[in-house]
């Protein structure tokens, strides 16, 4: 079980977290809403959860909860440009299906 | 691929329904806009990496254009190129007059609603549609950047802004179909960019030297709450006019036969070209070629403060007066924020670090800060905040007060007064069997109506006829955060109401307001003086007739001949000494005319406890 972040993914977040001054680390999720089905979270962490896994990549902590997880499984995390916007994306080969904007998918 | 931004914890939002949320500083010279992402607040870039839009219009044949490449038409199509044009915000045609030196556009008045317009190729235009213009462009790039439709903004303006330049900027926004979530003062938005919100208690003075406007503002942060103590500055003081006094002196150095607006245009952006390079430069080249006419020279450092000190120097009298304002001394003030492309300068940072003897908070982009700080509390108010605690509090420029008989102005809630705010007084009749009453509402700190300005006038009717002073008429001030004032009356007992939202037709400049303000202060001993007299002068009106009503009703009954006419000897010289006595004398007459009718008042009570006991047992008398 593993979750990745690219190198400038790592570097985004590593100065977004120094910026806002606090957290411990990045965390991803899903949610069950969206237009198909599930939706990614991406959120600053200030406390860990008790059945939260953490994962280490690039210096990043990067925290999943456990019915996230097997969503996210192999998930990489890219940081992208598009135009004038710039985000983070998700590369889940989990994912069979996604809505036109790729906000939420399903599997 | 959507692209995602990291929300804080808890707070991510469902697909499609991100809040996206921006701040815009709408300012003379540049616009900008930022919003918060990823928790950071920043001000968003164009293709071109540029953040600051100029705020300039151009009206073309086919299309309109905004920003640089209106600028680049400045010199070849001066009047279809609009710039400075927050000036005009919410102003009225007579004050063209005066800006029509600093504008040199066509205007044409607008009849119908004493808006002045702009006569370009565009049409006829007000400075709410040029503004709408800039916001549009603003909008378009933080949406592009954003991803994402904007659920709403908030917009910065002078803490100067009158009603009627805060309408005027809310209509400019609707215009660009953008939800305000509200207007926000600009030295707030900068203290909170600085996030001196956090710190708990302190006094911050905010030095704002803009394109056109200097304004000073100090703010006081009580357990994390803002109030804005006081504000002052010059509306017409501002890199624009460092920009002349650098133009004028290339004047000076070049012998220019003939300077056309095409001509003084192209000094003036060398002029600024030349500062701006001096701040980070020792030495500039400026060249000027237009037709057979050139010039080239160099200015350096020196001589660049040199013809700047004195408008520095301009900015430190309102610096004073504001203090003065806020009953503090520089020793009180804990931060010092530099806001404004023109306090770059080397010279201005060290005028007024001397001023408040203390080195001034310079960190941020002195262009961008009060954009950043606009975003930070859109971000709060979109809702992606919802812990934050941010509660920003502004002050009235100038009191609200309502037209009392005898031309005197009641205030009802004082300047400097925290908003939002809501104040109620109660007013009575002043005749009997009155049914209506006119509420004409006023702005400013002179005692008589005539030294105010009149903000709106509006009549509460049908309420039902009492003796005077028997109706209790409850008229309440209502400011909200904006600074939009709505004013409502209503008659006590029998519910009947009234009410109006302030929008003046036109808004009070800022020299003005400060005109007003230095009258007050000019004025205050004549002013009393006027008052009392007044106040004399309605109650001998009011016990004239009072008497007259009295000796009609049962004068003959209860009165000697004798009697009667000693009364009328009074009352007469009163009434023919109202409009000529010193408020003294008229205090005595009143003082005797009571006198000489005691006896009167006392058989009159008498006679009416007489009647409404009449018939009656003892224990039927409620006492």
């Amino acid at each position: 079980m593993a979750i990745e972040l690219t190198q400038v993914a790592a570097e985004r977040v590593q100065d977004f977290l120094d910026n806002r001054g606090k957290g411990i680390g990045l965390r991803l999720g899903v949610k069950t809403t969206g237009c198909s089905g599930l939706a990614y979270v991406i959120e600053f962490v200030d406390e860990l959860q008790t059945d939260d896994s953490v994962f280490e990549s690039r210096g990043i902590k990067v925290v999943v909860d456990p019915k996230s997880l097997v969503f996210l499984d192999g998930t990489e995390v890219d940081f992208a440009r598009e135009g004038l916007n710039e985000g983070f994306q998700f590369k889940n080969p989990n994912a069979k299906d996604e809505c036109g904007c790729g906000e939420s998918f399903t599997i | 691929m959507a692209l995602l931004q990291i929300s804080e914890p808890g707070q991510s939002a469902a697909p499609h329904q991100h809040r996206y949320a921006a701040g815009i500083d709408l300012g003379t010279t540049n616009s900008l806009v930022a919003s918060v992402r990823n928790g950071i607040a920043d001000t968003l870039a164009d293709t071109d990496g540029l953040h600051l839009l100029p705020s300039v219009v151009h009206y073309g044949d086919a299309a309109i254009l905004v920003g640089q490449a209106a600028q680049q038409m400045q010199s070849s199509d001066p009047l279809n190129t609009l710039s400075s044009i927050k000036r005009l915000m919410g102003r009225g045609t007579e004050d063209v007059s005066r800006l029509g030196e600093v504008l040199p556009y066509d205007f044409v008045a607008d009849v119908d609603s004493n808006v002045p317009r702009i006569q370009t190729r565009g049409g006829n235009l007000s400075a709410i549609e040029v503004s709408a213009e800039i916001l549009k462009t603003l909008a378009l790039l933080a949406e592009q950047t954003l991803g994402g439709e904007l659920s709403g903004v908030v917009i910065t303006v002078p803490a100067y802004f009158d009603d009627a330049q805060r309408q005027a900027t809310r209509d400019a926004a609707k215009l660009a179909r953008l939800n305000v979530y509200r207007l926000l003062n600009e030295p707030t938005a900068a203290a909170v960019a600085y996030g001196l919100e956090q710190n708990n208690d302190g006094v911050i003075a905010v030095y704002d030297l803009g394109g056109g406007t200097f304004d000073i503002s100090i703010l006081r942060l009580n357990k994390g709450v803002f109030e804005v103590l006081a504000t002052g500055g010059d509306s017409s003081l501002g890199g624009d006019d460092m920009d002349t006094a650098i133009g004028e002196w290339i004047i000076s150095q070049a012998s220019f036969k003939d300077i056309d607006a095409q001509l003084s245009r192209q000094i003036l952006m060398a002029a600024r070209a030349a500062k701006e390079s001096l701040t980070s430069l020792e030495k500039a080249e400026i060249t000027i070629q237009q037709g057979d006419q050139h010039w080239r020279g160099g200015i350096d450092r020196a001589q660049l403060d040199e013809l700047i000190q004195p408008l520095v120097k301009k900015s430190l009298m309102p610096c004073r007066r504001v203090l003065r304002d806020a009953n503090i001394s520089k020793q009180d003030i804990d931060e010092v924020v530099l806001v404004g492309g023109a306090t770059r300068m080397a010279l201005v940072r060290r005028m007024v670090g001397e001023f408040f003897q203390r080195s001034p908070m310079c960190d941020l982009d002195p262009d961008r800060v009060v954009a950043i700080g606009a975003a930070i509390q859109a971000d709060v108010l979109a809702g992606n905040k919802p812990d934050s605690e941010m509660l920003l509090l502004d002050v009235l420029p100038l009191s609200l007060g309502i037209e009392t008989m005898g031309g005197l102005s009641e205030k009802i809630i004082p300047r400097n007064t925290p908003i939002p705010v809501a104040k109620a007084q109660e007013f009575t009749t002043f005749k009997d069997g009155q049914t209506s009453m006119s509420i004409h509402v006023v702005q400013g700190e002179r005692e008589l109506i005539s030294d105010c300005r009149s903000l709106a006038r509006f009549e509460l009717r049908g309420f039902p006829p009492k003796n005077a002073g028997a109706t209790r008429i409850r008229v309440t001030y209502q400011v909200d955060a904006d600074g939009l004032m709505s004013v409502r009356a209503e008659e006590t007992t029998s519910g009947i109401a009234a009410d109006i939202v302030v929008k003046p037709s036109y808004g009070l400049t800022d020299g003005e307001i400060e005109t007003m303000l230095r009258e007050s202060m000019d004025h205050a001993q004549d002013d009393v003086a006027a008052r009392m007299l007044k106040e004399q002068q309605v109650e001998a009106k009011r016990v004239i007739e009072a008497i007259d009503a009295a000796l009609i009703y049962d004068g003959d009954d209860l009165l000697s001949k004798t009697e009667i006419s000693k009364i009328r000897q009074v009352r007469d010289q009163l009434e023919q000494d109202i409009e000529v006595a010193c408020a003294d004398r008229l205090k005595k007459l009143i003082k005797s005319m009571e006198q000489v009718s005691e006896t009167y008042v006392a058989r009159r009570m008498n006679t009416s406890v007489k009647a409404a006991l009449a018939g009656k047992q003892i224990d039927e008398v409620k006492l």
